[in-house]
């Protein structure tokens, strides 16, 4: 993928010093932030719901095995294939198999998470399969070779400028001579060039964002309709999800969702919340002939029953990147693998090993803001403190413990990224000390004193070893080991 | 795939501390869990009255930019569509959902200007007219369901997207539309497709700013009728 071959020193320069992104940050910041304080002011029963979420998830992670059982066997019975996958090489590999099986030329692809995990465009291209992402976001940086740089918005790092140069580029059969600086005319462009590959395709990939065992429903929860497109025209339909997505009842799953797009967009809810339980039936006008659930761990199973249990209850809203002080003078990239901000920063060392990713947990002020806001009330917080203890009792690499890798080390090393990010942290300090101005209850408090001293200029450097993360980063093969 | 199967669930168990009897104890509260769907917490602004709901149910409609008409009868479903598509300047053609109570309209009669046919949506249908399953006021919701009635593709293809919704239908919260689904489903459980659908498509992954008919239609139009007396 092109994006390793750039050198950190770019990445870098893009990340702290690139005004575009500062205001792609800022604009996130005004634009996430408000929305969803707006959302959640305007449900009183808002954080009663999200204790009630947390407390289905829980449920449903105590009792992980049967409803798994259920949901496969419901699946099944509606005439549906589940393809359980221990890691992500047998993942790619079925996704692989049922596309050659068809014929399969092309594959479309809605936003999904889990196959940014498994690399699976690389992975497809390798078989000689042509995978076209249809989220807006997604295409985008498809057609730029990166990846995303936050799980609900993959294209947030980018302005309508460099799309459009981007498609100007891509989109060689169209005028030369168009116009293109609105981004009503870029979205324009991509439903025009993206609907013949919706009707050309073989295969569509979705994502779920919630399986039901009551039902053997898969769920996705989307603002284009693309994800729709993408598992109504062609003849296969592959849902690739995680063995934690699972929720016992429509119940269950309609609480939870109650909860979801407040927390990402700020919306009430999305556009398009679809359910979906087998293949077409025999006398369905349209659908899919098959259906396919990609079911994988990939490490999740070790998580249950461990201090990092809790995160399986995440939902992937973004909240938590959405009010991280570090995400916001970084972005996504810097993050190194896909999963950005505190929710990559507790997942991604569980995913990928700690040896690989256990400076991520460092990248943190410990402000507390995504514990605050996560739906799901994972101690975030928390898990990353965990990390860092065993990360410590490992004796990983004690010089890059001592240097407090990652991007907070990047951002301490330049003063003005430092002062803007001591400044984020003194206001949201001041905005939990409110109105008394007291700092009665700091958030772990302990993280504020005892965080990692400056780094010493000594050692492998940051640069090195956020390079040898990124290479890491795209060669996810190995993270089953 | 046994093999995977055995190893992941085996996985889980050994994670979860699982001897037999505990699998047979998880199994057992999963299968009562399931059995009972229990409801949680509804929204208190689902629980109002039924001119309330219709009230709240358009009013969230509206704050999604979709539109709604109320008609006081079926009847009047091909002048509000001709009307409609004549008011944006669009085309007479309409792909209409296979649904016997749309077919029973009297179009020729009433909309003689339109030209409509029934079945799945093509790449070039313009407008599209299908009948919805329910209505939710909390937040603005239709669910629409596939089957022999409904082609899943009406309600994507095509940039216009009229639907019709009678008062009956609207109900206060989620819970409530998936127990009138159960209902009428009986043993068959859950249609392939079940949209659940909050206003036109968007994307706002172009500078955060919210762009309408990202891939799916531009325009959500609901015609909502009046029945309930
Ligand atoms: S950790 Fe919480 S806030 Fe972050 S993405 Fe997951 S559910 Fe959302």
């Amino acid at each position: 993928m092109q994006a390793t071959s750039r050198s950190f020193k770019d990445n870098a320069h893009q990340a702290l010093n690139d005004e575009q992104l500062r205001r792609a940050l800022d604009n996130m910041k005004e634009g996430f932030i408000a929305k969803r304080a707006k959302a959640a002011a305007k449900l009183p029963e808002f954080d009663a719901l999200r204790d009630q979420a947390r407390d289905i998830k829980d449920h449903t992670l105590e009792n992980l095995d049967a409803y798994l059982e259920l949901y496969a066997e419901k699946v099944e019975s509606v005439g549906g294939t589940v393809h359980w996958c221990p890691t992500a090489d047998d993942a790619r590999k079925a996704v692989v198999d049922i596309c050659q099986a068809v014929g399969a030329k092309t594959v479309t692809k809605g936003k999904s998470m889990i196959a940014e995990e498994l690399a699976l465009n690389e992975h497809l291209e390798a078989n000689g399969l042509i995978p076209i992402e249809t989220d807006l976001g997604e295409y985008i940086i498809q057609l730029r070779n990166e990846p995303p740089s936050h799980i609900i918005a993959p294209a947030i790092h980018l302005n309508k400028e460099q799309v459009a140069s981007d498609f100007r580029a891509a989109h060689v059969d169209l005028p030369a001579d168009r116009q293109l600086e609105e981004p009503q005319q870029l979205v324009g462009e991509a439903r025009a060039v993206l609907r013949q590959k919706y009707l050309d395709a073989d295969v569509g990939i979705t994502g779920a964002n919630f399986l039901i065992a009551e039902t053997g429903t898969s769920i996705i929860v989307t603002n284009e309709g693309n994800g729709d497109l993408t598992q109504s025209l062609p003849k296969v339909h592959i849902v690739v999800a995680s063995i934690e997505k699972i929720v016992p009842s429509l119940e269950d799953a309609s609480a939870i969702l109650r909860v979801l797009a407040r927390s990402a967009t700020g919306q009430e809810f999305s556009t398009y919340t679809t359910f979906s339980t087998g293949p077409k039936r025999s006398d369905d006008p349209d659908g899919p002939e098959q259906y396919h659930v990609i079911l994988l761990d990939n490490g999740r199973s070790r998580m249950l029953g461990s201090e990092f249990q809790d995160m399986l209850r995440c939902i992937r809203c973004g909240a938590c990147m959405n009010h991280c002080p570090v995400y916001h003078s970084v972005g996504g990239h810097a993050y190194g693998w896909v999963y950005p901000g505190p929710m990559g920063a507790v997942l991604t060392p569980s995913l990928i090993g700690v040896d690989e990713a256990g400076h991520l947990p460092n990248a943190s002020t410990f402000c507390g803001r995504c514990e605050a806001v996560c739906p799901m009330r994972i101690p975030l917080p928390k898990m990353m403190r965990h990390w860092r203890e065993q990360e410590f009792q490992k004796h990983l690499s004690p010089t890059a413990v001592r240097l407090g890798l990652g991007a907070w080390t990047f951002v301490a090393r330049r003063p003005s990224l430092y002062h803007f990010t001591t400044g984020l942290k003194a206001r949201v300090l001041s905005m939990i000390a409110g109105k008394r101005g007291r700092l009665a209850k700091v958030p772990l408090a302990s993280g504020w004193t005892s965080h990692r001293d400056l780094p010493a200029p000594e050692g492998r450097t940051f640069m090195d070893l956020w390079a040898k993360q990124r290479r890491t980063a795209q060669r996810p093969g190995q993270e089953t080991v | 795939m046994t093999n995977g199967r055995t190893t992941v669930l085996g996985a889980v168990r050994r994670s979860l501390g699982r001897s037999d009897a505990d699998s047979d104890a998880a199994m057992a509260a999963a299968k009562a869990r399931i059995a009972a769907h229990p409801r949680g917490l509804l929204p208190e602004r689902s629980r109002c009255d039924p001119i309330a709901q219709l009230d709240l149910f358009q009013a969230q409609v509206e704050a999604v930019d979709a539109t709604v008409v109320r008609l006081s009868a079926l009847a009047e479903v091909p002048q509000a569509v001709a009307d409609y598509l004549k008011s944006h300047n669009l085309p007479g053609d309409l792909r209409m959902a296979p649904a016997a109570e749309l077919q029973a309209l009297p179009w020729t009669t009433a909309a003689p200007m339109l030209t409509v046919t029934t079945g799945k949506a093509e790449p070039q249908d313009v407008s599209s007219l299908t009948a919805a399953f329910a209505g939710i006021a909390e937040t603005g919701t239709l669910m629409l369901h596939s089957g022999p009635e409904g082609p899943t593709t009406l309600n994507f293809l095509p940039e216009n997207h009229i639907v019709v919704l009678k008062s009956s239908q609207v109900v206060g919260a989620y819970e409530e539309a998936w127990e009138r689904l159960r209902e009428a489903r009986a043993d068959e459980g859950l249609p392939r497709t079940v949209n659940l659908v909050t206003g036109p498509s968007r994307t706002g992954d172009i500078e955060q700013t919210i762009q309408l008919g990202a891939h799916g239609p531009k325009r959500l139009h609901i015609l909502l009728i009046e029945d309930a007396g």
